[in-house]
């Protein structure tokens, strides 16, 4: 049943994704992505990997589907007309579906226990998180603990990615800081009004927006036990802040949470997480080991999760939001 | 009892699957936008309710019920507010519902 449900939906995937390439009109295209992204999250969830499933419908269906109507508002409709080699395109497109389908010959059948990522790593993380952590879910001890350089190194691409985009974008803050809200009023174009005018969105958008604060947060200390961690919360988070900022105009969201808070909050998760290592090292342990940050190892481990996934969800909050607002902020040429 | 709800759940989650089906068709085969949007949002309300309530009394009083309330209650929320604005935003995109026009053009002759 499950088979036949996952054929389903890669189905659905496989058509959206036509869809996607045959579609001229890049709004529509946009929208397609969103309900690639849902389709796959759904195909994650089916595979029972509910940590991802969350993180591509938080980022993948909603988030990224945001920034790109934000970019579309910034360019045009429409595709530019296609002048380069199909031909080409096409043979190099073939080519590499048809070693990617010879290459699934070698692998291991759907769910084989014999497959070699389930005699790796993977039994020695699942034996020892209940003994080393004592967290129910092992995926985020893997990712907190076990595999905390990756994670951190993870952040600071994160970071990275919201520096570069405010690079492009001739970030505001030095000179929209000095002059204060005056500088952001006059950046502000109609467009950058919100939804003011429409009643409805605007009264459910204001009922919700708390609600959805909540989730975040129980998405973020809800990590150690269930599905969710700072990833999935920074996103569902930014978006109820974005939420606000469509709801209120930009100005509005700015003056709540200014530039320069953004910023800090950027650069302040990845300290955090950075300082937590640090940390390890001056009581005597290695970099990112949690075990020495209390008397009881478990504990130390506990804390050390419990601050470096609060990193994750501040750097991703504050990277989502100022993306957005690069996106939203500038003007139409 | 048991059997009981399970006819109950059984005929919720039929109506509510002929609802996504009519809302389906609907959004296929209706003329304009305004007569699609008001097929495709009966998938978002009577359908999702429908097959919702089914699925709860299928879950019996357990958390996964109250989780099933949850979504329902920001389904309900949600659903109707986004037709809204898609088609508020369409009419002032300025596309006109087609019934509209043909009664302002009897209005103008």
């Amino acid at each position: 049943m499950i088979v036949l449900f996952g054929v389903f939906l890669l189905s659905l995937m496989v058509i959206t994704a036509l869809a996607i390439v045959r579609t001229h009109h890049l709004f529509v295209a946009v929208i397609l992505t969103g309900i690639f992204s849902l389709l796959m999250a759904a195909n994650f969830f089916l595979l029972d990997a509910a940590d991802v499933a969350l993180t591509e419908a938080a980022i993948g269906a909603g988030i990224s589907t945001v920034l790109f109507l934000g970019a579309l508002a910034l360019t045009g409709e429409h595709e530019r007309a296609n002048t380069s080699n199909r031909l080409l395109a096409l043979s190099v497109v073939a080519v590499t579906t048809l070693l990617v389908i010879y290459a699934t010959f070698d692998k291991p059948r759907f769910g084989d226990p014999l497959a070699p990522v389930h005699q790796h790593v993977a039994p020695w993380y699942l034996d020892k998180t209940a003994e080393a952590i004592d967290i129910p879910n092992v995926v985020t001890a893997v990712l907190g603990s076990f595999r905390g350089y990756d994670t951190l190194g993870e952040v600071f691409v994160v970071f990275t990615a919201g520096i570069g985009v405010l690079f492009l974008f001739g970030a505001r803050p030095s000179h929209g800081s000095g002059a204060g809200a005056g500088a952001a009023r006059t950046n502000t174009t109609k467009p950058g009004q919100g939804l003011r005018h429409y009643l409805i969105p605007r009264v459910v958008g204001r009922l919700l927006i708390p609600f959805i604060f909540l989730f975040g947060l129980y998405v973020q200390f809800h990590g150690d036990y269930g599905p969710g961690g700072g990833f999935q919360a920074g996103a569902i988070i930014a978006a109820a802040v974005i939420l606000y900022a469509l709801l209120e105009g930009e100005e509005q969201a700015l003056r709540v949470l200014p530039h320069k808070l953004l910023i800090g909050l950027m650069a302040g998760g990845a300290l955090l997480y950075g300082g937590v290592g640090v940390a390890a090292l001056l009581l005597g342990g290695n970099f990112l080991d949690y075990s020495v940050l209390a008397a009881d190892p478990i504990v130390g481990q506990h804390i050390g999760i419990l601050l470096i996934e609060a990193g994750v969800g501040i750097t991703v909050t504050g990277v989502l939001i100022s993306v957005f607002h690069a996106f939203a902020g500038r003007r139409r040429y | 009892m048991a059997l009981l709800l399970d006819i109950a759940s059984w005929a919720l989650l039929s109506i509510g699957g002929a609802f996504v089906f009519i809302g389906g068709v609907g959004a296929l085969r209706m003329p304009d936008l305004y007569t699609r949007i008001h097929a495709a949002s009966l998938t978002d309300t009577m359908g999702a309710v429908l097959v919702i309530v089914g699925i709860m009394l299928q879950a019996g009083l357990s958390l996964a019920a109250v989780k099933l309330a949850a979504i329902l209650l920001f389904l309900l929320l949600t659903s109707p507010t986004a037709s809204n604005a898609l088609a508020s935003a369409a009419l002032l995109a300025g596309l006109r519902p087609s019934g509209e026009v043909a009664a302002d053009e009897e209005q103008s002759k």
